[in-house]
């Protein structure tokens, strides 16, 4: 079962020094080396910070491109990690150690299945 | 066999349970009786006889007694195999999996573990029967799409997923207990239910001292129940209830559990609360209660559980240790982070307090806040008569 882990962060965090950059910098890298080696990840990246963010939206056939994320926020989604787990408790697992946990959340949501289609695409039954 | 033989599952079940107690607590310390089951079967009918003797009065208690009596009690018990015994631990974990809201895992305990129907469950809730359905429907659904595991979890992960079975049982016995709207009966076979889950659980996982010390919490409690109202329903507190309608049998088994939780030298807070309960138990009457001991144990529960709730209970206690004015100045600092200001005990303390020291006007308005933010109406009714009380 594919489970998507959202990982989001207070918006308020105070703003780190290089060495702690660096240091979580490798935290993470580890942490992902580590996940690619269980085999149970399937992907996972960092985004850019909701500074970067442009929202679209199409309204009665109008399309609107506004700057910034859609909705005011107290935690902002700055990356994801994608897993094959068997069971919640063991993404649950992965997800406690995302470095993000210790000061953010992690969202875990498994992945819908909809009968006759994978990865976007129908597949015979 | 002792039920069929009872024609009362409940207090066969009790009974058996007591007698594996007190089997637990003998037998290391006098030795393995040569035959063990013939010794349960035995300790367990006298056990439900005494109960018997103590609670029959009517007619049909007495043939329950006669038909006991009776018993052969060279029948073989029969035990449930490992297997079995997994299946039902694994079920207990999933419905509890606190990735489920404690509502929908209520519920579902009480369902696929209990055996209650939705009914039941929807009535014991005083919630549509629609609205219940609802509720079960979606926690299998979170159970379903996430893949939550019906395996009892392994070593690195069983006190987290513990403490979300303890959570639920005793949430659960608590909507029982506190219970004063709806059908109280249906209300008090919702503390039935979570005190024989908390025994179930106790005997699957008997090395887990929580798990005791909860069932503890729950009996000691329990022994209470028909002490904490009076003829009209209304609340009686710890100081004004009647000791002697204190249940002495289910008294006996919370102390027996929390000693078996003791052995293990490895407390929680489930075990400082069954031991506060405890102190309480023994205690010949309110003002010979030690004090000092209730004190010494709120401090252990305030260092594994640092709440402003268990803060405001350990004020409670000091009172009757350093005089009321002292533990006033103590409620004070805990109302004044305003976290509790919602929290109608912390008021109805206060006004326990000012009305105690003489300062009637401020205890008024302090009872008003509590009356204001209580909607249990037999706590109202006992605020409102406290309230009273201070006006005149």
């Amino acid at each position: 079962m594919q489970y998507m882990c959202l990982i989001y962060q207070p918006v308020d965090a105070p703003e780190m020094a290089p060495a702690e950059y660096q240091k979580l910098f490798e935290e993470y890298g580890a942490y992902t080396q580590a996940a690619r080696e269980s085999g149970k990840l399937v992907a996972g990246e960092p985004l850019q910070p909701i500074s970067d963010a442009t929202t679209v939206r199409v309204r009665n056939g109008k399309r609107t491109v506004t700057d910034g994320p859609f909705a005011e926020t107290k935690e902002w989604l700055s990356g994801f990690y994608l897993f094959d787990c068997d069971t919640l408790d063991e993404v649950l697992d992965w997800a406690a150690k995302i470095p993000a946990a210790r000061d953010g959340s992690i969202e875990v949501r498994p992945l819908m299945v909809i009968p006759g289609m994978r990865d976007g695409h129908p597949v015979a039954q | 066999m002792l039920s069929r033989a009872l024609g009362d599952s409940h207090l066969a079940e009790d009974a058996v349970q007591e007698a594996y107690v007190i089997a637990l607590e003998r037998w290391p310390r006098d030795g393995v009786p040569s035959n063990a089951l013939a010794w349960i079967v035995t300790t367990a009918r006298n056990r439900a006889l005494d109960v018997l003797r103590r609670r029959s009065r009517g007619d049909e208690k007495m043939a329950l007694l006669a038909r006991l009596e009776s018993t052969q009690t060279q029948d073989e018990p029969d035990f449930d195999d490992v297997s079995v015994a997994d299946d039902q631990l694994g079920l207990i974990f999933a419905c509890t999996h606190p990735a489920l809201g404690l509502e929908a895992r209520i519920a579902l305990t009480l369902r696929a573990v209990a055996g209650l129907t939705t009914e039941e469950i929807a009535h014991a809730f005083l919630v549509p029967l629609p609205t219940m359905s609802q509720r079960l429907v979606r926690a299998k659904q979170k159970i379903r799409a996430n893949g939550i595991s019906f395996a009892v979890p392994d070593a690195a992960h069983l006190r987290e997923r513990l403490e979300a079975v303890c959570t639920t049982l005793y949430v659960m016995f608590n909507e029982g207990y506190a219970a004063t709207t709806g059908d109280t009966r249906v209300r008090h076979d919702l503390c039935n239910e979570s005190v024989r889950l908390a025994r179930l659980l106790a005997e699957l996982l008997p090395d887990q001292p929580e798990v005791h010390g909860l069932l503890a919490l729950m009996l000691l409690t329990d022994a209470r129940r028909n002490a904490r109202v009076d003829e009209n329903g209304d609340t009686l507190t710890l100081e004004e209830q009647d000791r002697k309608k204190w249940d002495r049998w289910l008294i006996a088994a919370g102390l027996a559990h929390l000693g078996r939780a003791a052995e293990f030298n490895d407390d929680g807070p489930y075990q400082i609360q069954a031991a506060i309960a405890a102190v309480h138990s023994r205690a010949k009457s309110f003002a010979k209660t030690n004090w000092r001991a209730i004190l010494t144990l709120y401090d252990r529960l305030l260092e594994l559980e640092p709440s402003p709730v268990v803060a405001l209970n350990r004020a409670a206690a000091r009172a009757m240790l350093h005089g009321f004015d002292i533990a006033l100045a103590e409620v004070d600092a805990i109302a004044s982070a305003q976290e509790l200001d919602r929290y109608a005990v912390l008021h109805s303390t206060r006004a326990e307090m000012l009305r105690r020291i003489g300062k009637m006007p401020e205890a008024a308005q302090e009872y008003r806040r509590a009356i204001g933010l209580t909607e249990n109406l037999a706590e109202r009714r006992f605020l409102e008569r406290r309230l009273e009380s201070v006006l005149h």
